[in-house]
Parts: structure tokens; sequence; C-alpha cells
């Protein structure tokens, strides 16, 4: 029967074929809007790093006061005096300080002209919190950050171009002018978005090219390539000022097990933050924040506005094209009410009625699918037009957006086509038999 | 014509009509929508920087490799000559007409931002504004319109660290500021207080304009900005350079190789280090652009649709009234009778589509507002919007309508 539902329903769609262009085109953009932007949607608002977002917390501090935060909520970034202050008291078990830098490196000698390349100062901690995989050696231990020592971590990518992909560990790197020992080479590891580094980025950027200590970089004075913003009064005239100014640029993360943990650990971000008012470098009460992954890329407005409002709209679209579906449906189907007479009065039940024309409807659906496939690619070319290249790179037909598309398309006619069947089925064979 | 029989007719097809209205409605609410998107972007892509004949301009961002820290005095001197040197370069360069250090560019997403106060050591500053650091020909290299007070000269200009956070002596600033500030006018010869600051920087001139150079979404800080004589050191270095006339590609393909001639120890970026002005402002503009492009097509799309799923559903009603027609015709009906008939019909059905719409689209916007910051839309939007469907449908109920018009008064005769 399912066959033979399949030959009618195939037989019906050439019968009438404005009627069915109509139909197949209505699906085909509805779908093929609606995936392209889901695909987008899908890659900026994903969870970069699933199996510990719930563990990974991002402190805040409010070092500027209400007069001058942003809207009662603490900056995005600490300063360097909380930062310090956050890893001595070292109330957790794993916790890291980071901020991106950009130094230059001459990958031909010293003959060849310097290059730029961008990383991120970080603690050691930095690598089995974020779970970095490694190829060659590893991260730092905690005695490295406090050692203050030159060593680095290379990308799978930069060890590629700089030693043509062969373990490089022990060997020496020259950055802007000075030397590091390479101690580990990172696994291609782009998380995205990035989550970790927010201040300054969008977080959609090229992965980072090294590693090197906080403590490190903070020697050599290396200055944060991401933001560095200040409020209030500035008498900043060189490093040693800015360190101490309210000047925020310093991202902390810590990794927090359990309710408890995060309980306690928030206890502490208050009693950190009443000990400042206490000592009066700040003239107000403790404002703080721990959150964790999800909940900083929800508050750092990561899934960009553009993204959001062009899902919306193509499902909007996508709705009004199942409308039109379902009157087209209806038209065709009982254009057929004296055949359908027919085959009632020959001893089909409604049932079956129903099941043919909801088999008809998913005939549609399938070819509808394959047009929305195709527009898919085409729309996915397109997003360049409207998001950045970091973010339109992200999106692609993937095997299972494809599935997903010809499901939607194939479930929505079906739906689509609940009304229209139930009609049909309705359809009194005295009737039609007798008018005819 | 009458009403009534219209209204009898339609309740035999309750689906279809809620079909159609329901399809009138949603397709009201996303184009007017739609609409008002568009124009609003539109209008922010097209708003002027500022800067005349902008697209002449291009921005070289390099970094020194090994250059000195510019927080000890020889180092900042060393610094300041090596960016001198960059300058004279530049200038030299045949296809060039002016060069000057800058700290930012409009558009450009990156910036410094800071207070503005009339009072010295004022707790809280009057307003946020940009501030430009250039030197004497930054001015006339951007293209600024000074409206009162003179321009910088070379003997204003200092030159410090960029983390030297000690104030400007001089400052010229945008004429939005200058009203804000100084309601009576005449703002040049002013006292302002930066950062909260107990130093006082006096106004020199007043520009009609230049735009922000950090995303500002709308705020009033787009168009306050403020410039200042100071030529600022670091390890890195940015310059506007105005190209003469016609002569853009060319002098931006000059500038690599006549830097790295005065020093190979520097990074210029392949791709962000020489950017044509047209470049930033494109990049800055894509998402408004590309939001306008993307809601054209689908109020584009959703039009047709919609057109088409009128002809479908009314022919599917013409093909069952056939014989109704025949009769009409038989007893008298003129075939514009018939015509009318379909018109007035799909009016009413569009009619409360349109009614049902409007309650829509004034959701959707104020949903909008709520989730996505978004203006409140003029009535006129949806007004233009119920004109636009009510004469689709129209457009749309003609073709199966004349179809209609031309069923033969035989047809009544004839057993159905």
């Amino acid at each position: 029967m399912f066959v033979y539902y399949l030959t009618l329903g195939l037989r019906s769609l050439r019968r009438n074929p404005a009627l069915t262009v109509l139909m197949v085109m209505s699906i085909g953009l509805g779908v093929a809007a609606s995936m392209t932007t889901w695909s987008v949607f899908r890659a900026v608002s994903g969870n970069p790093i699933p199996d510990k977002a719930a563990q990974l917390y991002t402190p805040q501090i409010d070092n500027w006061g209400p007069q001058q935060n942003e809207k009662g909520e603490p900056p995005s970034a600490l300063s360097y005096t909380d930062a310090i202050a956050l890893m001595h008291a070292h109330q957790a078990m794993q916790q890291t300080l980071l901020y991106p830098v950009q130094l230059s490196v001459l990958p031909g000698g010293s003959r060849s002209l310097p290059i730029a390349v961008n990383g991120y100062a970080v603690s050691g901690d930095f690598f089995p919190m974020f779970e970095v995989p490694f190829q060659y050696g590893s991260g730092w231990s905690t005695a490295d950050d406090e050692g203050r020592t030159a060593i680095a971590v290379l990308s799978e990518e930069f060890n590629q171009k700089l030693f043509g992909g062969a373990n490089s560990v022990g060997r020496e790197i020259t950055l802007d002018g000075h030397d590091y020992r390479i101690v580990g080479v990172t696994r291609h590891w782009d998380p995205k978005p990035r989550f970790f580094a927010l201040f300054g980025s969008s977080g959609f950027e090229d992965p980072a090219d090294f590693y090197v200590p906080f403590t490190r970089a903070l020697d050599l004075q290396i200055d944060t390539a991401g933001n560095n913003s200040c409020r209030g009064k500035l008498t900043a005239t060189g490093w040693d000022d800015w360190l101490r100014s309210n000047c925020v640029w310093v991202t902390p993360w810590v990794e927090l097990d359990s309710a408890s943990e995060v309980a306690r650990y928030r206890q502490f971000l208050e009693g950190y933050a009443a000990d400042q008012q206490r000592a009066g470098r700040f003239a107000w009460p403790p404002n703080v924040r721990l959150r964790n992954v999800m909940q900083w890329l929800d508050f750092q407005h990561v899934v960009p506005s553009e993204s959001r409002i062009s899902l919306l709209v193509s499902l909007g679209f996508f709705a009004i094209c199942l409308i039109n579906t379902i009157g087209l449906l209806l038209a065709k189907f009982m254009r057929r009410a004296a055949e359908i007479g027919v085959r009632r009065a020959l001893g089909a039940s409604r049932r079956e009625i129903y099941k043919q024309y909801l088999m008809e409807a998913a005939t549609v659906g399938v070819a509808g699918g394959v047009l929305g496939l195709l527009l898919t690619a085409v729309g996915i070319s397109g997003t360049g037009l409207l998001f950045t290249p970091e973010i339109a790179r992200l999106a692609h037909l993937d095997l299972s957006l494809v599935g997903l598309t010809l499901v939607v398309a194939i479930l929505a006619t079906v739906a689509a086509a609940f009304y229209p069947a139930w009609r049909a089925a309705q359809v009194q064979p005295a009737w039609q038999l007798k008018s005819n | 014509m009458t009403v009534h029989p219209i209204i009898a007719a339609l309740r035999k097809h309750k689906a279809g009509v809620v079909l159609i209205a329901l399809q009138i409605a949603l397709t009201l609410a996303i184009i007017c929508n739609a609409i008002f998107i568009i124009g609003q972007r539109i209008e922010r892509v097209n708003q002027p920087t500022g800067m005349h004949e902008e697209n002449d301009l291009f921005l070289i961002t390099q970094h020194w490799v090994g250059a000195p820290s510019a927080d000890d005095p020889a180092g900042l001197e060393k610094l300041d000559s090596m960016q001198q040197a960059d300058l004279a370069a530049l200038r030299n360069l045949p296809d060039v007409a002016s060069a000057a250090p800058i700290r930012s560019l409009p558009l450009l997403h990156s910036g410094s931002v800071g207070g503005i106060g009339l009072k010295p050591l004022q707790q809280k500053s009057t307003i946020d504004s940009n501030f430009y650091y250039g030197d004497e020909q930054a001015l006339s290299t951007l293209g600024l319109q000074l409206i009162a007070g003179r321009a910088f000269t070379a003997a204003d200009v200092q030159h410090k660290p960029m983390r030297d956070e000690s104030e400007p002596v001089l400052a010229i600033i945008t004429k939005p500021i200058a009203d804000k500030l100084f309601p009576q006018g005449n703002a040049v010869g002013k006292v302002i207080y930066l950062d909260s600051s107990s130093t006082p920087t006096t106004i020199v001139g007043v520009v009609a304009r230049l735009q922000s150079a950090v995303d500002t979404e709308g705020s009033s800080l787009t168009w306050y900005s403020a410039l200042f004589p100071v030529r600022q050191d670091a390890n890195f270095s940015r310059t506007v350079v105005r190209a003469k006339p016609g002569r853009l590609d060319a002098a931006m393909r000059a500038v690599g190789p006549a830097l790295y001639a005065v020093n190979p120890m520097r990074v210029i970026d392949e791709e962000h280090g020489v950017r044509s002005f047209t470049d930033i402002r494109a990049d800055a503009y894509r998402a408004d652009l590309g939001m306008a492009i993307l809601m054209s097509v689908v109020c584009l799309i959703l039009l047709s649709i919609t057109a088409a799923g009128i002809v479908g559903l009314t022919s599917f009603w013409v093909g069952q009234r056939q014989r109704q027609i025949g009769v009409r015709r038989a007893l008298g009906a003129r075939k514009i009778d018939i015509l009318h008939y379909f018109q007035l019909e799909n009016l009413l059905i569009a009619g409360i589509g349109a009614v049902v719409g409007i309650l829509l689209a004034v959701g959707l916007n104020l949903w909008l507002i709520t989730r996505f910051e978004m203006d409140r839309m003029p009535v006129i939007y949806v007004l233009v919007g119920v004109l636009a469907v009510l004469a689709l449908g129209q457009a749309a109920v003609y073709v199966p309508a004349r179809r209609a018009s031309n069923v033969p008064p035989v047809t009544a005769t004839r057993a159905a």
C-alpha cells in the first residue's frame, strides 16, 4: 500500500505542475532560509567546552564603583591588583590569569622580515583546566610560573610553520627579541567561541600561535593586545603606575568542581571585596560576580544580534510558507473530491484516504527538502554578506545539517497536510457520486 | 453590490479564508518591520563621518620589533625619532598628499574614550568623548571642516608615551560637544577638564563633525570627539595617509617598501597593516548592509509566495463555483459583476488579515524593542504595509477573477 500511495502521490504531483512547483518552492525556500540562519546560529551559540562548561568560572570584581561601572555590572576583566590578589589567595583547585599578546617572530632566521604572531600570556593551570591537547611535550608547572621562566608552548599550526611540524620541544624560539625554551606543542585546539578570552575580542578570531607564562610576560612588560579599560582620574605615566591603576585588562578563570565549592568561592569574593572596602580602596559595598562558561558567553553577547534576528525572521518566513502550503494542499486535495468519493464508495476507509494524502504531502516534502538543500548550500556560501569572515566560515553544510534539512522539510509538510488530508477524508461518498 | 452574499459564501470556506487572512497578517507583520529595519540600517550606512574625500585615506598600523620602552626618557626620544623618520619618508612619497600620526580613525572600532568635564576634579565627567591624538597635519589630512578657532601648529604638538595619562594643553572639539558644553556658543578659548583632572585643557578650535572610532550603537558618543595635539609613542604606531586624488592604490603599494627601507625591524601585517578607509568603512557597516539585503530578499520572496498562495486558493474556489457563476451569469450578471465579486471578496479577506496584521506588526515591533533595543516603528510603515498587502491581494486575485468572469452562462444548464 505504501508504494502504491507513493506512486499515486507522484502521479498527482505531475497532474498539477504549477501548484506542485509552487508548493515545492514554498517549502524549499522556507526550509533553506531557516537552515542557513540556523547553521550560523548553531555555530556561534554552541558550547565550546561541553565537558567542563559547568566547572569553569570567571570571577568579576567591581573596582570602579557605582558611579563609573557599566549599569551596575562589574567590569568584564580584572585590574592587575585584584587579579594578583585572587591568584595569591588560591581559593580554587586550578586557576589561571590570562591576557592576549601580539609579538613578532623572524620565521626564516635573522635575515627575513618579521611577522606578527598572536598568543596568550597564561598560568600553568591553563592547559589542564581547558583540556588543551598536546602533540609533543606538555604545559608548565606552578613552579615555572613562580620562577618566571622563559618558556613557551606553540600551537600545532605555528610549529608547522616554524619547524616543519617536527618535535620542537627543547628548542629555542625568539619572540620580540627575547628567547623562550619550547616545552610543548599543542594539537589543533580552537574552541569556538573562544570563551576564555573575550575582553577585546569577538571570540571568533584565528586560533592562538603560542602561550607564554603570565609572570614572564609581566617581567618583559608586554602590553595587552586586547582591551584595556580605565575609569576616572588617571595619573599613570609608566608601566608600574599602569599596573597599580584601576585599568582592567586581565581575565581570570577558576575551576570549581561542586556546588559547595562555587558557593565557597563566591563567599571568598564577597569577603575580598569587603576587605578592600574596609581598607579604603573601594568606597562601595562588595559587587562581585561568578559566572560559568555559558553564563559568561550569554553575558558577553557573543551571539551577534544579527544571528538571532535573521534566525527569527527566517522562522517567521518558514511559518508563512507552511500556511501557504496548507492552503495549496487544501485546494489540491479538495479538487479531487469526486475521486475520493469513488474510492470511499468502493470500500476505502477514512484512514486509508488519510494515509494516501499524507503520503502525497510527504512526496512534496521530499521534493521541497531537496530544493531546500540546494538553496541552503547557496545560502551558506552567502553568509559572508551578513557576518564577518570569522563567523561566516563557521557555517557549513555537514551531514547533520543535510539530515536536519530533509527531516524538517518532510515533517513540516506532513504536519501542514494534517488538516487538508482530514478534510479529504471527510468527503461524503454519496454526495460526490450523486453530483457526478 | 452588497457584501452580504459574499460573506455567506465565505462561511462555506472558513479554512481557506482563515489561511489567506493569516498569511496576509503574518506577511504584513514581517514586511513592515523588515522595511523599518532596512530604512534604519541604510540611514546608518549613509551617514558621513565628517572627513572630506575620505576615500583617498588609508591607515598604516605597524609594530616595532626590539624597540626600546617608551617609559624611560631615552627610549621615548628614540621611539619618537623613529616615528618622525617614518612620517618624513611617507610625506616624501610622490603619490601621498599628506600624512599624520593618529591614534584611531572613525569606524575603526578600536580607539580611546575618555570623560570631559567643566570643573577641575569633577567626580563624574559631564560627557564621554572619543579622544583622537595627532599632530599639526592631522586635521588637514583627515579633511575635517574647521568652523571656529584655529588648527594646531607644529609648536602645539607634544610627544608622550602612550601610557602617559597627563592631560594635553590644547584641544579641538566637535560641534556637538561645543553645543552640549557651551550652549551659549563661543567654545573657542574656553577650558575643559579631561578624565576628572585638575589641569585645564584649552579649546582652540571647533570642527563640524567627526564620527566615533569605537562602536557606539547610536549613543550620543557617536558624534562626541576631541582631537589633541599629541604624537603618541609606543611599540606600535598608526599613521593616516591621504593619497593624491586617484592615486590611492599606487600610494598604498608604495608605503610598505618605503617604510622597510627606513627600518626593516617592524611588522606590517599583510592583511590589515595597510588598509584603505573604504575597507574600514565596509567592515564597520557589513552587518548593517547585509541585514538590509537579507530583509529585502525576505520581503520580496514573502510577497511573491503570498501572492502565489492567493492565486492558488482563489483559482480553486473559481473552479468549485463554476456552476454558481454560470447561474449568476444566466440570471443577468455581467462579466464585470463577477470580476468585482471576486475582487471584493479578496478585499474583505485581505482587510481582515490586515487588521490582525497591524496588531501583529506592532506586537513584533514592541518585542524587538525589548529584546534587541530597536526603535519604535513609526505608524507610516504600518500604513504603507497595509496598502501594499491590499494591493498585492488585488493584483493576485485578478487572474483567477478574470477567468471566473469568462465562465459562459451556458454552464448553468449543464449537469454538474
